[in-house]
């Protein structure tokens, strides 16, 4: 059997170390990928899916009217809806609760929601100590679309144009 | 107050000295690993605890002394704990024998070199007990591998320092650097036996446990090997045994043929050559993990029965026979030498009774 001369140089020159140490020390001066986390923050889609919030008309008045779609679309059923007609008439939710320890972030609900009233908004940090905390209830929720209307409002915007 | 008493004082104050040194300089070499790796990869590396991270080492090794001692139902808890003390030990230990700098060195035994090699060797029994005692299998096939791996490439380093032997004709460390002494970094013995440096590096990390050789504690087979049951100090003292036996073997690849703390350019010897030679050598250890994919186990017995052993037995010979052939004489028998008062005592063969016998 023929010797292969030029396998056998090459591997007594550790050629494929050599050719390895300089691709390593290329990487080694390139410009770092890493994200400083909590001081930098990578960017976010106008899609992005984060923490549900519901949302509330300029006016103030809530936009939800307990059509109860988002509870049916649901794949974890992490959705619980109860309505009563209010005083004034009007079909509102009475109860409107988000176990987010179920959720599993698929957008269905804001998808299926006439009104945009249930959108899942751009946070993504809140963690909390407890399980309990996790279950968010209606007060919880509509504080959440009074605190980020801002960058939901906008976000649905954007996205708007590819829907 | 007599004598005898202030050296043990002086000699115990020497050991502080150095063990403190030694460990000090770990941490930041850890850091260094950790940074050169994360760099590769293009990451930032730990950069949190002060500035730019540089007291990472400390803050992983407060956890480990903060964490709770678990030991396993089954194991055998003298032994279990005996393991990671042993091999921490044998790692300092080794570091009496070091010359950091001319005359800079604890012990300067004549057989400097055999007494590192013996102390290595030992090393293995650390992570033997180790695996065998957690009473659990990735530790023990981890403790075996690692068994059979150490042996076989502690044959190719004994080879490797015979053939250095033969230029010095000294065991002893510091007559291994005045050796290299001369004309800089030319007569360094790196460039008279650049094979023997190669083969020596290279069995140097499979004689610590590094990439690629790392196959007793390979993660993606044997999660950590035997390093599996312990926590808390017992394997902070199996993590720093590793390191300071790496650094250890970065030290004595500097003194073999890395001419130790000479200087390069022939002036201004001292500690700080030692250094920087140490760190240059930790540096290439920390990017062969970095580049270098693991053996399969099979790949790694190869490489130190069919291919280091024979190659450094024949450069044994070569070396000894180009000695032999242009009658050039080990540093050791040379008048430098003598004239250091570092030379080997020439026994002259007795004339003409060798034919009366035979």
């Amino acid at each position: 059997m023929a010797t292969d001369w030029a396998r056998a140089g090459w591997y007594f020159a550790m050629m494929d170390f050599v050719s390895g140490f300089r691709v390593g020390m290329k990487y080694f001066f390139k410009p770092k990928a890493t994200i400083n986390y909590p001081y930098e923050k990578g960017p976010q889609s106008p899609r992005f899916r984060g923490e549900h919030a519901l949302r509330r008309y300029p006016n103030g008045e809530e936009r939800c009217i307990a059509c109860k779609l988002c509870e049916a679309i649901c794949p974890a059923q992490a959705i619980h809806i109860d309505a009563e007609p209010r005083e004034d008439g009007s079909r509102r939710t009475t109860r409107y609760d988000i176990d987010m320890t179920k959720c599993i972030y698929c957008g269905f609900c804001q998808e299926a929601c006439p009104v945009d009233a249930i959108v899942e908004g751009p946070n993504f940090e809140f963690a909390t100590e407890t399980r309990e905390e996790l279950f968010y209830n209606k007060e919880k929720l509509l504080d959440n679309g009074d605190r980020w209307e801002g960058v939901i409002a906008r976000n649905l915007e954007l996205d708007a144009a590819y829907r | 107050m007599n004598d005898g008493f202030w050296t043990f004082l002086i000699i115990l104050g020497q050991c502080l000295a150095v063990m403190i040194a030694v460990l000090i300089s770990l941490a930041f070499l850890l850091y260094m690993d950790r940074k050169v790796w994360a760099a590769v990869q293009l990451r930032k590396g730990p950069n949190v605890v002060g500035p730019f991270g540089l007291l990472q080492s400390f803050a992983d090794f407060l956890k480990f002394v903060m964490k709770e001692i678990v030991i396993p139902a089954g194991a055998d808890r003298t032994v279990f704990l005996l393991a990671p003390m042993l091999t921490f030990v044998l790692a300092s230990i080794a570091w009496v024998a070091i010359p950091f700098a001319e005359g800079w060195v604890i012990s300067d035994m004549n057989v400097g070199i055999l007494y590192l090699f013996a102390i290595s060797s030992l090393g293995v029994y650390g992570v033997i007990m180790g695996g065998w005692a957690g009473n659990s299998k990735y530790p023990f096939l981890g403790g075996l591998r690692s068994a059979a791996q150490m042996v076989s490439y502690e044959v190719s380093i004994g080879f490797v320092i015979v053939c250095v032997l033969l230029m010095v004709g000294s065991l002893n460390l510091s007559d291994i650097v005045h050796a290299q002494a001369g004309a800089g970094v030319l007569s360094w013995f790196f460039l008279k036996q650049p094979v023997m440096f190669i083969v020596f590096f290279i069995s140097a990390l499979a004689e610590t446990n590094r990439p690629p050789f790392d196959l007793p504690e390979a993660e993606s087979e044997l999660v950590a090997g035997y390093q599996v049951e312990y926590s808390s100090t017992p394997y902070l003292l199996f993590m720093i045994g590793e390191y300071m036996n790496i650094v250890m073997m970065c030290a004595l690849t500097t003194i073999l043929f890395l001419g130790g703390w000479l200087s390069p350019i022939g002036v201004g010897h001292g500690l700080f050559w030692f250094v920087l030679k140490v760190v240059f050598c930790f540096f290439m250890f920390a990017m062969v993990k970095a580049i270098v994919p693991r053996y399969r186990y099979d790949q790694l017995m190869r490489l130190g029965w069919k291919v280091f052993l024979p190659l450094s037995l024949a450069f044994v010979v070569l070396t000894a026979g180009w000695m032999k052939i242009f009658d050039i004489q080990p540093w050791a028998y040379t008048e430098k030498a003598h004239e250091m008062g570092r030379g080997a005592m020439i026994i002259e063969a007795p004339a003409a009774t060798k034919t009366e016998d035979s």
